[in-house]
């Protein structure tokens, strides 16, 4: 009796109107909150230019660090600008710049990965072996690295970062390829004459779309967070483009005068990660079945 | 004991070969640049003649592998060259930039991980025990709003609350060499304490995770059925079985702890490599971004290898081969 | 019975599961006594519940499970109301557990005695060097070799069946009053299982211990047990002392848990070949698999590939279906050299060759449903769409007893035994000339077992199909085959039409392996150890009617 492998999950298996049935109550209010927050950031990067009171680089009042008030909600910038319109107009610039970013990462990961998974032998060698010489280093310092030499601007950053990315996920697709490529109905496919496309995407890509959905998620929020860290740095999101990480940079010196506006940003970027940790988290668990203890 | 000899040896080669690699891969970055680096570091009214000696300087002129091998031989001396910056006359070697920061930031990583490592372990071995627990899920809320919030927002409202409105630290680090011990500290405990919950955070997570894969192992289920107290069931069955797995989490982490000084010493105006490796990408200075990440490079692939290891050294399945 | 005889007393037992749709019950109102030194059986097929009832005779639930009802008493105490610190006291010191994988319950960490006196010297407080000398002999008692070389050795480094006997040992150290033994044969080879059995019913008998023996094989059972408690998803179906029932079932399920090992079909003679394997030799590696095999399908038959663990018998299935390369020799089908590798075959080659699996469950891609699954051969290889897919579809879905009904299915959802008619109907959806039947049965119940057997058997005479049929099973060979082949360590020991193989005189080998089948007898086991001991040689013993 062969005991390495494990059969797949049981869940997917009931028919549909009683799997939303089940996910619907089994959602708790932690995933309620992630949604909630996901939904209205991503309403905010849509629609920007109609819900922002001023303009992203416009100077609003002579006044620079002006405080809270009623016509600057949230107060100016150290040139001026109404801080709280250049926040949204934020949140349109790092989400649609990690969601590029992301896509990039995804397809270059996964497509890598499933092949070297499935076709194994020399072409899993080769790659595997480039992809751990760029995973020696860390992921931050080859950004880095390379920013210092191409400098950083919108296509850049979303070069670099997805390609630095592209890494984690490869090794992730690539395992879970792999389990999925040692099932019997993988081989069984080979043994009938199935072509190498046709197991990619009709055998092993529909067990591991749960997954790479959630680590989807992961990667977005880790692209916002590493963007915004580089724009913290300097080297992110160039001025007079809006970007979080900036605005704190910018805003910084407040600090000490017990002013919180620069953490407003700050608080955004940890806003939107934790919500969508949440539905990750949610997706994880109730939708695909499968169990963070495992 | 040749078996484990043998796999030691194979590793320590894969380690060097690695290191090897990514000093390419590190050198050819250079390759990239585009035509009018020069321009960029140099400023948008530099003459013809002050590009030409530029490139000159940076051995554009010369063909790459050669460029390599120069590079590596002095990197192997501890010579990197000079940095961008110099200008004739007032040469500026990137060892003279590097070596002073070097320190402070070991200084701080180095506090960091004395504090972070035995914190994070207990904790996720407690949370281990007492899964699902109220401690359990509040170490859980914690951690995971923790990891998710970037590291200089952490570090701000740190900042705030024990520097400004509750002064108890300083909000700025100065280290200099005169400072005796206890200065030292108290200048670096904020951005230790920012660094330590971060780091801990992701630590503890992951070991959590490894405790739990170990206690639902059947020799544990084994373990209980022959009637083992919960303490003698975790020290004598499950942690010698969770070393190589903690091992490796500790490795990881300690990489995250390497990223997180880049931007603990931005917040904190912390003069350390992190920070010379940041002001170097910002003014193109690429030899010293090449030495920065070279020195990067090292120490991780130096805690992988140290992981690895343990991780042999645990296993008794090459201690004690069939 | 009198009741200070009695040891262990469980009544009314109810145990739930969780699952998604909230607690489920598992055991349902279960009752059963044991006196001292008495061994009881729990027999029933895999869901009945048996394991989750020893592990309650301990006071032990596994995660995501609990104890709903009912009351456990050992000697007197109530286990269920028992503290916590006080159930682990008793456990390894007064009832002892045998898991069904000693593999996985040593722990790779420790040697095997310091795993072994672990309870006695730390709970019961034995001295050290007294403990020792304990195990030893008790090693000894059970048959293992050098036990003084063994105890100082890792789990990794010693073989399953003497990891076995020695998880026995480790139960005695205390010289319980009960021990709880799981399944500890299931994952041993048969020719293992024997000295096991033999050593376990030596070591009870002797030190009087009573014991709780679980199993699914009504063979084994017979041997061990002094009263025998059938069980049936959760719920008891009949019990009664071991001769009685087996003389005389009074319950249509326990009659049908025999059924199987009544199989018999007629060897039919062969005409002509359809498969021809000459001087194959296999190898992984520098490991070589398969040593010179040449033997042939007759076609329209079945022949029957019978070996234990490590023979090479599905190895064998490997290079007929193409998946693995021969290092020398060739096959030949229909009369025509066949492509070693599936990469160089003809699609008509593909076809004409099928193989199914042993385990429905990683055999059937779990996201596509049945319609998907057995109608992918009927595209693939004759162009079927639509309404004429479907149809036939249904037709062979019938025809594999399963009804068209299943058509929107996914695996999931189906049994153990549905899922492995799946696995035939899209073999058959092919047409094939020569069906590869890898284990295919050595993953069910037995009685899903006899049925899925009689099915393979009428699919034959309706289409003509041939079998090589791998399995591991004597009883599976009786029942199904025309012809066998019996192989040991990748080399053919003996091959033959079926009566003359399983006819006396027998190889060494062959004769041990037919011996080692645990018959419905519970003298089998004395009987064979006695021949043993008299220095008989395996195989001389005439074989059972049926």
């Amino acid at each position: 009796m062969t005991m390495s492998q494990q059969p797949p999950s049981r869940r997917d298996a009931r028919p549909p109107a009683s799997r939303f049935s089940a996910m619907f109550r089994r959602t708790t209010p932690a995933a309620w909150l992630g949604f909630a927050i996901v939904v209205l950031y991503g309403l905010i990067a849509l629609f920007a230019p109609l819900i922002a009171p001023y303009g992203e680089a416009q100077v609003v009042s002579s006044v620079p660090f002006a405080p809270w008030s009623q016509s600057f909600l949230f107060g100016t910038d150290q040139l001026g600008r109404d801080v709280f319109s250049r926040m949204i107009y934020a949140a349109r610039n790092t989400i649609a710049i990690s969601l590029a970013a992301t896509v990039l990462t995804f397809a270059v990961g996964t497509t890598l990965g499933i092949v070297s998974a499935v076709a194994g032998g020399i072409v899993d060698m080769v790659i595997s072996r480039i992809v751990d010489a760029v995973m020696a280093l860390p992921q931050l310092i080859v950004i880095l690295v390379l920013l210092s030499v191409v400098g950083s601007s919108v296509v850049s950053l979303i070069v670099i970062i997805g390609i630095a990315d592209a890494t984690n996920v490869f090794r992730l697709s690539r395992s879970v390829a792999m389990n999925v490529a040692v099932m019997d109905f993988v081989e069984d496919a080979r043994v009938r004459g199935e072509s190498l496309t046709w197991i990619v995407f009709h055998e092993v890509l529909p067990n591991i779309l749960s997954t790479l959905v959630a680590e989807f998620g992961m990667r977005f929020c880790f692209v916002v967070l590493t963007i915004s860290a580089l724009s913290f740095l300097g080297l992110g999101i160039q001025p007079p483009t809006a970007d979080w990480g900036s605005m704190v940079r910018e805003n910084a010196t407040l600090i000490s005068y017990g002013d919180v506006t620069p953490l407003l940003p700050a608080a955004a970027i940890a806003v939107l990660a934790i919500g969508v940790n949440f539905v990750v988290d949610w997706f994880l668990h109730y939708a695909s079945g499968l169990r963070d203890d495992q | 004991m040749r078996l484990i000899l043998k796999t030691i040896l194979e590793r320590m080669a894969l380690a060097v070969l690695t290191l090897f690699i990514v000093s390419v891969l590190i050198f050819s970055s250079v390759a990239l640049l585009p035509g009018d680096f020069a321009k960029a570091v140099l400023g948008q009214s530099a003459t013809p003649e002050t590009v030409a000696a530029f490139q000159k300087q940076v051995g554009l002129d010369r063909p790459a592998s050669e460029r390599y091998l120069v590079w590596l031989g002095g990197a192997v001396k501890g010579d990197f060259g000079n940095s961008f910056s110099s200008r004739p006359g007032a040469e500026r070697s990137v060892v003279s930039i590097i070596k002073p920061r070097l320190w402070n930031t070991l200084i701080l990583a180095g506090l960091t991980a004395a504090v972070a490592i035995p914190l994070a372990i207990s904790l996720g071995i407690a949370a281990a025990l007492w899964r699902n627990s109220w401690f359990d899920r509040s170490v859980n809320a914690g951690t995971l709003t923790t990891i998710s919030v970037p590291e200089f927002f952490v570090a701000y409202v740190l900042i705030l609350l024990l520097a400004v409105k509750f002064p108890v630290f300083r909000p700025l680090s100065t280290v200099r060499p005169q400072m005796g011990f206890a200065e030292t500290l108290e200048n670096l405990a904020l951005p230790v304490i920012t660094l330590t919950l971060v780091i801990t955070a992701h630590m503890m997570r992951m070991t959590r995770a490894a405790i739990i894969g170990v206690l639902g192992s059947p020799y544990v289920e084994m373990a209980r059925l022959k009637g083992a107290p919960p303490l003698r069931l975790v020290l004598r069955h499950a942690l010698p079985n969770a070393l190589a797995p903690i091992a490796n989490v500790v490795a990881f982490n300690l990489a995250y702890l390497i990223v997180g000084t880049v931007i603990i010493e931005a917040v904190f105006v912390y003069p350390g490599i992190g920070q010379a490796l940041v002001d170097a990408v910002r003014t193109r200075d690429v030899p010293v971004v090449q030495a920065c990440a070279l020195l990067f490079a090292v120490t991780y692939i130096l805690l992988n290898l140290i992981a690895d290891l343990v991780a042999i050294a645990t296993n008794p399945r090459l201690l004690h081969p069939r | 019975m009198t009741n200070e005889d009695v040891l262990l007393s469980i009544a009314d037992l109810k145990v739930e599961a969780e699952t998604d749709d909230g607690w489920q019950p598992i055991v349902n109102g279960v009752s059963l006594t044991l006196r001292k030194g008495e061994v009881l059986g729990l027999i029933g097929e895999s869901g009945a519940g048996k394991s989750t009832i020893g592990l309650a005779a301990m006071g032990f639930t596994r995660p995501g499970c609990r104890i709903a009802g009912g009351t456990v008493t050992f000697d007197g105490i109530d286990l269920l109301k028992l503290p916590p610190a006080q159930l682990r006291a008793m456990r390894g010191t007064r009832i002892a557990y045998v898991a069904q994988s000693a593999a996985l319950s040593f722990n790779p960490a420790h040697r095997i005695m310091d795993q072994t006196i672990e309870t006695a010297v730390l709970d019961m407080g034995v001295p050290r060097r007294q403990a020792r000398q304990d195990a030893l002999d008790l090693f000894r008692q059970l048959q293992l070799p050098d036990p003084e070389r063994l105890a100082e050795r890792y789990p990794h480094q010693v073989s399953g069946g003497q990891l076995q006997r020695a998880m026995t040992a480790m139960a005695m150290t205390c010289r319980p009053d009960l021990i709880v033994f799981d399944e500890p044969t299931t994952a041993l080879d048969v020719t293992t299982q024997v000295e096991v059995l033999a050593a376990i019913r030596k070591a009870v008998q002797q030190h009087g211990t009573a014991a709780i023996y679980i199993t699914h094989d009504l063979a084994v059972v017979s041997q061990m047990a002094d009263r025998i408690l059938v069980l049936r998803h959760g719920s008891e179906v009949e019990e009664a002392p071991t001769r009685q029932m087996l003389a005389a079932p009074r319950e249509d399920y326990t009659k049908s848990l025999w059924s199987v090992r009544h199989l018999h079909k007629p060897a039919a003679p062969r005409d002509d070949v359809i498969l021809d394997m000459r001087n194959v030799d296999a190898a992984y590696g520098k490991f070589k698999v398969l040593d010179d095999i040449t033997l042939s399908v007759p076609r329209g038959r079945t022949l029957a590939v019978v070996g234990e663990s490590g023979s090479g018998k599905s190895t064998l299935a490997r290079v007929v279906s193409g998946l693995l390369r021969p290092e020398k020799g060739e096959v030949l089908f229909k009369g025509a050299a066949l492509p070693p590798v599936v990469e160089k075959r003809s699609r008509e080659q593909l076809r004409q060759i099928q193989l199914v699996y042993q385990s429905a469950d990683t055999a059937l891609n779990p996201r596509q449903r049945v319609g998907d699954l057995v109608g992918r051969r009927l595209e693939l290889y004759f162009g079927m769409k639509g309404r004429e897919k479907e149809r036939r579809i249904g037709e062979l879905l019938d025809q594999v007893e399963l009804g068209a009904h299943h058509i929107g299915r996914f695996p999931a959802e189906l049994s153990g035994g549905q899922k492995q008619r799946v696995s035939i109907a899209r073999a058959l959806a092919a047409k094939p000339d020569l069906m590869i039947c890898d284990e295919i049965t050595s993953a069910l119940d037995q009685i899903i077992q006899g049925e899925i057997l009689k099915l393979l058997m009428q699919l034959q005479r309706e289409t003509g199909v041939s079998y090589l049929f791998i399995t591991h099973d004597i009883a599976t060979v009786r029942a199904i085959a025309d012809e066998v082949v019996v192989m040991n360590r990748g080399k053919i020991v003996q091959q033959g039409p079926k009566d003359t193989v399983l006819s006396p005189p027998y190889p060494p080998y062959t004769g041990r392996l037919l011996d080692s089948v645990p018959e419905i007898d519970p003298d089998w086991l004395t009987r064979l150890l006695a021949r043993r001991q008299g220095g008989e040689p395996d195989g001389s013993s005439p074989l059972p009617q049926g």
